[in-house]
């Protein structure tokens, strides 16, 4: 028996994070997506670099850091399957906040940026579901970054 | 209420501020605590903490507490070595809901030195493994240097029949584990809202994030327990300086139901 080779659109309706998107967006957005696989230790994107992609995570994980003078870069996020990297394709001036490594072998589908602003400019429902799925994400790093910031697990002084 | 003295018959350091004391009766030992019960530790000359037990003495193996020194006591203990003395009062307060717990899944939350009173119960739980369902046991901290019991974490993670999870706020390149809150953790294990049963300690807003997150999900709050910590002197109920509204935590808890405390977690001056 031959497996089916499964198409961008087959895995991206697997991925949660396009849960319940009409096929017909699904279509529109597999149409700006290519497979990638990344070695362990391989840079996705570094600081500064133009963020014209994003990737939804189907296995492996990637970890997310930031150059530190004077010390080793810090990893400050990880992120894994069932997750996707990367807003700043959404949002001006397009252009990645942080380094992102490979942490192990990674395989993920890369979706154009640039494809998919005109896909969502050319139609707003679309590009309305879309911004609520990644204003989701923005949301819950948000919040896990406050809660990072509390400092929680800091020693206090007591007897 | 009067401390019985006992001795260190070894010490291991566990991170940079934190060690782990084996301790032995020099005649009578205390009663068998259970997991999630804390004993008071008897610095002489200094003073007396409160300490969660972290290893049930039995079976050949000590008393064991782990400790971190954030002050004049467990400095103390801390500094203590082996020979040295310490007095040890009783087990005291309330336990992890193993028994209830039988037949459902079980996930454990730890933050910081709050794996400590829950490795007792992970214990048991991996002893009596065919009474409980899914297991899975979520570890967050500060750095990876501050993560607790690690040789065991890695030995626990070798086993087929518990699921073991570990992130720290930030890390090195050197760290290939995961790095966020404890809580991004939660949703790669699977939850049946209609049997699980949660334990959670850790810093107090780490259990609120954590409990609210399992609320989400649809758990009781019944069915999630906290350890909760307050200023505890005489762990009996009398001097008050432990009250959480109308509970003593070191009489009515530390562990409770998060139906019986989660609203007074979240008064502000309690």
């Amino acid at each position: 028996m031959v497996a089916r080779r499964r198409s961008i659109g087959d895995l991206l309706a697997g991925h949660p994070f396009f849960a319940d998107l009409p096929d017909r967006d699904l279509e529109l957005i597999a149409g700006c997506g290519r497979n990638e696989v990344f070695r362990p230790g391989q840079l996705l994107f570094r600081e500064g670099d133009p963020a014209d992609w994003f990737y939804v995570i189907r296995r492996g994980r990637i970890a997310l850091g930031i150059g530190v003078p004077g010390r080793e870069d810090l990893i400050i996020d990880t992120l894994g399957p069932g997750e996707v990297l990367g807003w700043s394709w959404l949002f001006p001036p397009h252009v990645w906040t942080m380094d992102a490594r490979a942490l192990d072998t990674v395989h993920a589908i890369a979706l154009d940026g640039v494809c998919l602003r005109g896909k969502c400019d050319e139609d707003p429902v679309l590009g309305y579901s879309l911004a609520r799925r990644f204003a989701g994400i923005l949301s819950d790093r948000l919040a896990a970054t406050r809660l990072r910031l509390l400092d929680v697990y800091r020693a206090q002084s007591r007897g | 209420m009067t401390p019985l003295p006992y001795r260190v018959t070894a010490k291991r350091r566990e991170t940079p501020d934190t060690w782990t004391l084996d301790l032995e009766p020099v005649s009578e030992p205390i009663a068998t605590p259970r997991p999630g019960q804390f004993t008071m530790l008897y610095a002489f000359g200094r003073g007396e903490i409160p300490i969660s037990v972290s290893g049930l003495p039995g079976d050949g193996a000590p008393l064991r507490h782990t400790i971190r020194a954030v002050g004049n006591v467990s400095e103390a203990l801390c500094d203590l070595a082996p020979g040295d003395g310490l007095g040890v009062r009783g087990p005291f307060g309330t336990c992890w809901g193993l028994d209830g717990a039988e037949g459902r899944d079980v996930v454990i939350m730890a933050g910081g030195i709050g794996l400590a009173p829950l490795r007792p119960a992970i214990e048991h739980v991996l002893v009596h493994r065919d009474s409980y369902g899914r297991f899975a046991v979520l570890v967050g901290c500060r750095t990876p240097g501050d993560l607790l019991y690690a040789g065991q974490l890695e030995s626990w993670r070798g086993r087929f029949d518990v699921e073991v999870e570990v992130t720290v706020d930030s890390a090195d390149p050197g760290w290939h584990g995961d790095v966020g809150v404890v809580t991004s953790l939660l949703p790669r294990i699977p939850v049946d809202p209609d049997n699980i049963a949660v334990m959670m300690c850790g810093p107090e807003v780490m259990m609120r994030f954590g409990a609210r997150a399992m609320v989400e999900r649809g758990v009781a709050e019944v069915d999630i327990e906290v350890s909760t910590e307050r200023n505890m002197k005489c762990a009996i109920g009398h001097c008050g300086h432990c009250q959480l509204g109308p509970k003593f935590i070191c009489a009515d808890g530390p562990v409770f139901p998060l139906s019986q405390v989660g609203p007074l977690l979240a008064v502000r001056s309690l």
